[in-house]
């Protein structure tokens, strides 16, 4: 019934803009997938991150993503599982410090699916790496692997599953950017989160599309990526570090 | 060249029993460990996000390297024609089968989902050294065990030649591959080089013979059969120079490491301040596994007693040896932003702590005792071991 609404709503998008009320949310809506469509390589989801707009005792990016993808912590920090952390960086030379979120960077190389013996590791078309959790074997070459430390192996049995992030003991996870978010025409959990409290200081959008403020900000300010001499292409991008 | 007769271990007597028995219990604890780690999920191990392979898989590397290098043996009899070594090729050829299982049997059972071994054996990426391991090591057995069987059928000899150079070409590859499982990680300082292919296969050479050195002499001991001690003292003279080997490759590991700026802190970790990785590096993988033995084994007064210790230290030092490269390597940080102090609630910009727990270290030792069990049954149901080794 839900897919059928989003369907209709998607069909008729284009009259829907003449309709005053409504307009943002229907406008929003006609960039999802639809419903057994592929991820299309005319997309290239990404960040942009200000580190001079985050806050380091701020942690409402974590949160939400604990919260949107079922992440229960059982208070052992070396196992318990993040998709995404916030590192506190300083230079030890002037002293500047600044707290940058780290996750999944989603490269355009991703060592983890070059490593990844059966496949499992995958990146989408649109650039979203992910992990199929029904050919992981749980080898953790891929932690191995990645130089962002950006996956968690599920160390435990799993309890408070999200039905768009169904999770599994013996098997490696990490951000997903949200695809099932960024599939029906929303932003990630932490760009919502980080929105509501007045900072922003994340943006999510289209690195392909020209026209995207994401692509127009990296076009036109500096930023920079996290061990960009890696060669990796990571579709996450920083300002301020 | 006197004929070679091979004969049968005896079963049943006391001390076959015995340890089979033994092998049995320890690989039947290993089980358990393995059922409790399963259940509980990794939590319950020392591995954690940060040190994500732990004592299993050091165990599993040092099985599988030591594997290759345990064909030597044949090799040297087969490939290069050394007559004294040809008695022993078929005992060479069944301890890889062996060593090679063991390893497996651990590197598998420490899988977050050993239920999935179907899927890897199905699903190949074949970007990922990984991938091809499981293609080599497959490749493995099916050649090693045709080499077996064209040095115990009269009616093969004709492709002897062909498999013993086969087998000796592939485990140089193999051990290329298992090198390259650290060699192609750009991730971790530590890793990331060329050379570790060729340590591993250094590694393999002094680890797999000082294996087969012990395996012959216990069952030789064990069961009343002679042994010349000419022909263990040529093996300890060989094992030394593998010592030698085994030691430049790690002399050049750390000398290029050390020259590239980049690397000094994870050298420093290693080489200096890493407390029980440095202790084990230099203490432990060089001097008692490496310099001590090369000393006892070049020595003129070397006897079977000096070369079985010498063999032993070997096995220590490349246990170590193997612990420093895969713990060590891991439990320095990863460097997401050079030259910034870092910290986070994720263990970033610190040394990550490892301790093996008890199901992990029963799990690697059950792997020794499925090699110990493969061998002891093929040496009791296939004759692979010459009636005598004494001298003419």
């Amino acid at each position: 019934m839900t897919e059928t609404t989003r369907r209709d709503l998607l069909k008729g998008a284009a009259g829907a803009v003449v309709l005053a009320p409504g307009l943002t949310l229907i406008a929003a809506k006609a960039q999802a997938r639809a419903p057994g469509s592929a991820a299309s390589a005319a997309n290239r989801f990404g960040l942009l991150i200000d580190t001079g707009k985050c806050d380091s005792g701020c942690t409402a990016c974590v949160d939400a993503c604990k919260t949107e993808m079922g992440l229960t912590g059982h208070d052992r920090p070396a196992t318990d599982v993040q998709y995404i952390r916030k590192v506190n960086v300083k230079d030890p030379a002037t002293g500047a410090a600044h707290s940058v979120p780290v996750m999944c960077q989603h490269c355009a190389k991703p060592p983890c699916v070059d490593v990844c013996p059966t496949g499992a590791s995958m990146k989408r078309a649109d650039g979203i790496v992910l992990v199929d959790r029904h050919i992981c074997i749980g080898c953790r070459y891929c932690m191995m692997a990645c130089p962002y430390k950006a996956r968690s192996f599920a160390h435990e049995d799993q309890t408070n599953q999200r039905e768009a992030n169904p999770r599994g003991k013996g098997c490696v996870e990490a951000c997903t950017l949200c695809a099932h978010r960024i599939d029906a025409g929303a932003k990630p959990a932490c760009v919502e989160a980080c929105a509501a409290t007045g900072k922003a200081a994340i943006l999510f959008g289209d690195l392909a599309d020209p026209n995207s403020e994401l692509s127009r900000r990296v076009a036109a300010e500096a930023s920079t990526r996290i061990r960009a001499d890696l060669g990796t292409g990571p579709a996450v991008r920083y300002q301020g570090i | 060249m006197k004929r070679i007769t091979f004969r049968e271990l005896t079963p049943m007597t006391t001390g076959w029993l015995a340890l089979m028995g033994a092998l049995l219990v320890v690989a039947a604890i290993a089980g358990a460990a393995v059922l409790y780690m399963e259940h509980q999920g990794h939590w319950v191990t020392g591995m954690t996000n940060q040190v994500v392979w732990g004592t299993p898989h050091v165990f599993a590397i040092f099985l599988i390297v030591a594997a290759s290098g345990a064909l030597n043996v044949a090799s040297i009899g087969s490939v290069f024609g050394r007559e004294p070594y040809q008695p022993l090729g078929r005992l060479s050829g069944l301890l890889a089968i062996a060593l090679l299982a063991g390893g497996l049997a651990v590197l598998v059972l420490d899988l977050g989902r050993p239920d999935r071994l179907i899927v890897a054996m199905t699903h190949f990426n074949f970007k990922s050294i990984f991938a091809w391991n499981v293609i080599l090591y497959s490749g493995f057995f099916a050649i090693v065990g045709a080499y077996l069987w064209t040095m115990m059928d009269w009616k093969m000899k004709g492709y002897y030649k062909g498999a013993a150079v086969t087998a000796f070409v592939w485990r140089l590859v193999l051990t290329t591959g298992t090198g390259s499982i650290f060699g192609f990680l750009m991730a971790r300082d530590a890793y990331n080089s060329a050379v570790m292919a060729p340590l591993f296969i250094a590694m393999s050479f002094a680890f797999g013979l000082a294996a087969f050195i012990l395996v012959v002499m216990g069952a030789y001991a064990g069961s009343g059969r002679p042994v010349a001690p000419e022909l263990v003292t040529r093996m300890g003279r060989l094992l030394g120079l593998f010592c030698a080997a085994n030691l430049y490759f790690v002399a050049v590991q750390h000398l290029t490491a050390l020259y590239m700026a980049d690397r000094g802190a994870v050298e420093a970790f290693i080489l200096a301040d890493g407390g029980i990785y440095t202790l084990l590096f230099w203490g432990v993988q060089v001097a008692l596994g490496g310099l001590v033995p090369m000393a006892i084994l070049f020595s003129k007064n070397a006897t079977r007693c000096t070369v079985r210790f010498a063999a032993i230290l070997v096995m220590i030092g490349g246990f170590a040896q193997v612990y420093v490269i895969l713990i060590g390597g891991q439990a320095f940080p990863l460097n997401l932003f050079p030259g910034m102090e870092v910290s986070s609630s994720f263990q970033d910009g610190v040394v990550g702590t490892y301790a093996p727990s008890l199901p992990e270290v029963l799990l690697g030792i059950g792997g020794f005792a499925v090699a110990g069990l493969i061998t002891l049954v093929g040496a009791t149901f296939l004759r692979i071991l010459p009636d005598s080794l004494a001298a003419d």
